[in-house]
């Protein structure tokens, strides 16, 4: 007598031959090696995200996105609505976690050149949803419409309307006019729960489907120096051990998110001082610390204007790397890439401390 | 007609198809493009343009103070120095939009965004700005505090 299961498996296997699936599943192997640790950053990142949609679904449920509601609509949110404090923490942590986990994904990719040919592509869709991981941050940020939530916003879209020729328009498209207002918090909504996940969704699409049919990237050299590759299967092995982690990144999150309840602050007034001590959230912080330290004219071209244009340069090559650094795609070790990013980090850290004591 | 002219002809033909779909192809995208980046342009709002307002009674500023007022939709900065001198400006930081604040200690206008400083004749002095504040007229009328633009 067959199970359910069995029964419900060739129900479907005959129609979308599962068969072939399974098979190729089956074939997936995990490379073992010294550097195998930072395999497992994806798929923290990944979990982290599911629970940012279901988190996020469940804060639409009562969130009001307007001028005169966001706030008091979170302060019902935490104090109201059961467990309401425990969704928002999450939500929030959650969030910070994601991009933590998403940088340390981005650079263990980048240290081990696991952008090489022919995995440009994986790095790109990457790159881009790590870009929207930021905008996600920065959109959410407004949501509460809370003090540091709002001069967060000036800035960050001042900073685009810095820009030279299209900046203006971008600036006025953000805001939704030539203010932060309500009409801003509108369209950072907009952005956060309909336009941004939907692209997200589709980049994430890409660069899952490519990261399973092209397997795992092994460290330039790895292959060559030693003969026999240890290997683990992916289903059921490797996959198990990253439920595991899943696991205990949940408990991290929980002990987070019930021991440090995130902050609302003061809600938005436009009309008072932008309060001392106000900060950006800590993965903007190298940026608003660099910002600080350019002088308000260099050779005739305004300092904001030229750090933006540093850092969109900057942003830029970071993104090419797999297409000018040609050595690794040869398989060569490219010791100016490694130098390249170690100078990254080690100004990325001092500049965020340098910021945070700030 | 020869068969190489015949074909020529038929490339020729092949040729303005292309160019009349692809023509078609880019006018479809704009009319569809068009009204969505139009849309997105958010209109202009009839804005009563303020020319002054009252800013308070002048015996309720303390010596040494600044404070934010509405000036129409923007903020607008009015400071009692504590040589007892009313003085306003505009309180938005011409360096990334933030609203500044006076600063009793160092006596200046200074923005927490990027500690943005400037002295009490609104002039950049320090930090990243570029620009100076642009300065507005205090009268008093009785006890009223006047702010008006200074043109």
């Amino acid at each position: 007598m067959k199970t359910i299961w069995e029964k419900l498996y060739k129900w479907i296997d005959e129609r979308v031959d599962l068969a072939d699936l399974v098979e190729f599943m089956g074939k997936k192997y995990v490379p073992i090696h010294r550097h195998s640790i930072w395999y497992y950053f994806g798929g923290v990142t990944l979990f982290l995200f599911l629970i940012q949609v279901v988190s996020g679904i469940l804060l639409l449920m009562y969130y009001k996105g307007s001028e005169d509601l966001a706030f008091e609509s979170i302060q019902f949110i935490m104090s109201k609505v059961q467990f309401g404090w425990l969704i928002r923490s999450i939500h929030s942590w959650a969030a910070n976690l994601f991009i933590l986990a998403a940088v340390i994904h981005m650079f263990s990719v980048y240290f081990t050149k696991a952008y090489r040919k022919p995995r440009e592509i994986t790095w790109l869709t990457g790159m881009f949803m790590l870009f929207l991981g930021m905008g996600f941050g920065f959109s959410g940020y407004l949501l509460p419409w809370n003090e540091l939530a709002f001069f967060a916003t000036k800035v960050g879209t001042d900073i685009a309307g810095a820009v030279p020729i299209v900046g203006k328009p971008i600036m006025v498209l953000l805001r939704g006019g030539e203010d932060v207002t309500g009409a801003t918090l509108s369209r950072m909504f907009g952005f956060h729960v309909a336009i941004f996940p939907g692209i997200f969704a589709v980049l994430l699409g890409i660069h899952l489907v490519l990261v399973q049919r092209q397997g795992m990237s092994e460290p330039i050299g790895h292959s060559e120096s030693g003969g026999d590759l240890k290997t683990m299967p992916f289903f059921p092995n490797f996959l198990l051990r990253d439920l595991l982690l899943w696991l205990i990144v949940l408990n991290v999150l929980a002990i987070l998110a019930v021991l440090f309840p995130w902050e609302l602050g003061v809600k938005a007034d436009p009309f008072a001082s932008a309060p001392a001590g106000i900060k950006p959230e800590w993965y903007f912080l190298f940026m608003f610390q660099s910002l600080k330290y350019i002088p308000a004219e260099v050779l005739y071209i305004e300092g904001e204007i030229l750090g933006i244009l540093l850092f969109g340069l900057a942003f830029a090559l970071w993104t090419m790397v797999p297409f000018w650094d040609r050595k690794s795609n040869f398989g060569q070790e490219n010791k100016v890439v490694t130098y390249v990013g170690l100078f990254v980090v080690a100004f990325v850290i001092a500049l965020t401390i340098l910021g945070w004591t700030a | 007609m020869t068969e190489s002219t015949a074909e020529k002809v038929q490339e020729e033909r092949r040729d303005l198809l292309k160019w009349l779909l692809g023509g078609s192809l880019v006018a479809w995208i704009a009319s569809v493009a068009y009204p969505i980046l139009a849309y997105l342009q958010p209109p202009k709002q009839n804005e009563v343009a303020v020319q002054s307002i009252k800013a308070g009674k002048l015996s309720e500023i303390e010596l040494d103070s600044g404070r934010i007022v509405k000036f129409g939709t923007k903020p607008v900065i009015l400071i009692r120095t504590n040589t007892n001198e009313l003085k306003a400006f505009t309180a938005t930081c011409t360096h990334l939009d933030c609203t500044v604040q006076y600063s009793k200690e160092k006596g200046i206008i200074w923005c927490a965004c990027h500690n943005g400083q400037y002295d009490l004749t609104g002039r950049n002095i320090g930090g990243p700005p570029p620009k100076p504040l642009e300065e507005f007229r205090v009268l008093i009328q009785e006890d009223e505090v006047l702010i008006s633009k200074n043109t």
